[in-house]
């Protein structure tokens, strides 16, 4: 457990202060806690997975000859008789910034102690993931009925459907394990084990709302990474 | 002990903030959804859709993830490394113009 030794120590503003914590032979994040810190390293990573993902995406439609099939007709959707183009993609959008907007609210009111507000914030966050985890099996089992596979597919450059399939898959599986954690943490939080200090399952650390940040990161970093999604994928 | 002087250390913000954001982000989504419905095309389309994400991107992390009001330890560790992907980005694009142009001249020129 980090305990950030800070009595009679001056926290600097600044870059001053950056180099002040990195180089006084202390806890380098001061004052942050350790769960935290270790999520933003485990995202950092993250980061980079994703990144590589995007890349390869680059490189894959950057160097084909043929050309690429345009995303906003094989995601367009036919309803009431207008073919309107992405509608599918940018609801799910909507969705998924409505429910990081849920998740900042609830680790607002985790930390002012709002037990009810903060758990039924928490629950809203998870049915919003749960409507994007559905739509977008919607939409795959729609494009694979189209006969879209990872080898081949109707409308142009056969590279298109392994980028597609991989990309929004791996986000898929973040976004489901997301829900999962909501659920449990939407229980917890009902429960009362973060005002009573009751240990987890995996853990001897005491329940705090600090977990809710915790979790409230990796729900916005699911959001984030879908708007990179969103730009070079399906608007590009 | 520790945990709880930590807590008294967490200062929450107002609520109007959140909703300032949350209602930004649902403005820039409408806002980067109407680039493809106008369809426009070439670098206004591409400057459009980087200025949009890249104003999303920032929102969500400075003030949905605390960044804004975190310390700069922390936050200098997690931007630098964004340098690396920039760079791997700048590399890669060189590779595909290889590789296409490569192709471009063996399977349609015929070398």
């Amino acid at each position: 457990m980090s305990d950030p030794k800070i009595e009679g120590y001056e926290f600097k503003p600044g870059f001053r202060g950056m180099a002040q914590d990195t180089g006084s032979d202390q806890t380098m994040f001061k004052g942050v806690h350790w769960g935290k810190a270790m999520m933003w390293i485990f995202l950092l990573s993250d980061t980079f997975i994703f990144s590589c993902f995007l890349i390869s995406y680059m490189k894959g439609r950057g160097s084909t000859l043929i050309d690429w099939p345009n995303p906003s007709e094989v995601f367009g959707l036919h309803v009431f008789g207008v073919d309107v183009p992405l509608l599918l993609i940018a609801i799910m959008t909507f969705v998924l910034i409505t429910s990081s907007g849920t998740m900042a609210l609830a680790v607002k009111y985790g930390y002012e102690k709002n037990r009810k507000m903060c758990g039924w914030l928490i629950l809203a966050t998870a049915i919003g993931g749960l409507t994007f985890v559905g739509m977008q099996a919607f939409e795959w089992s729609k494009l694979i009925h189209e006969g879209v596979r990872p080898w081949e597919n109707p409308f142009g450059s056969p590279q298109f459907g392994s980028f597609f399939f991989m990309i929004t898959g791996f986000h898929g599986t973040h976004v489901s394990i997301g829900v999962i954690f909501l659920f449990i943490y939407a229980y917890k939080t009902f429960k009362g084990h973060y005002d009573e200090g009751k240990k987890g399952w995996f853990t001897s650390m005491k329940g705090d709302y600090v977990e809710i940040e915790i979790l409230g990161l990796y729900w916005h970093f699911v959001d984030l990474v879908w708007v990179f999604i969103f730009a070079f994928f399906y608007l590009w | 002990m520790s945990e709880t002087q930590k807590q008294e250390q967490t200062t929450t913000h107002k609520i109007g903030i959140y909703l300032w954001i949350w209602g930004l982000l649902f403005v820039l989504s409408f806002f980067s959804y109407m680039v493809d419905w106008y369809q426009f095309q070439g670098l206004l389309r591409w400057s459009l859709i980087l200025i949009f994400m890249f104003l999303k991107a920032g929102l969500i992390m400075a003030f949905f993830m605390h960044l804004f009001w975190e310390r700069y330890a922390l936050v200098n560790v997690l931007l630098w490394p964004m340098t690396a992907i920039a760079c791997f980005i700048f590399l890669m694009v060189a590779e595909f113009e290889y590789t296409f142009f490569t192709r471009l001249f063996y399977f349609v020129a015929g070398g």
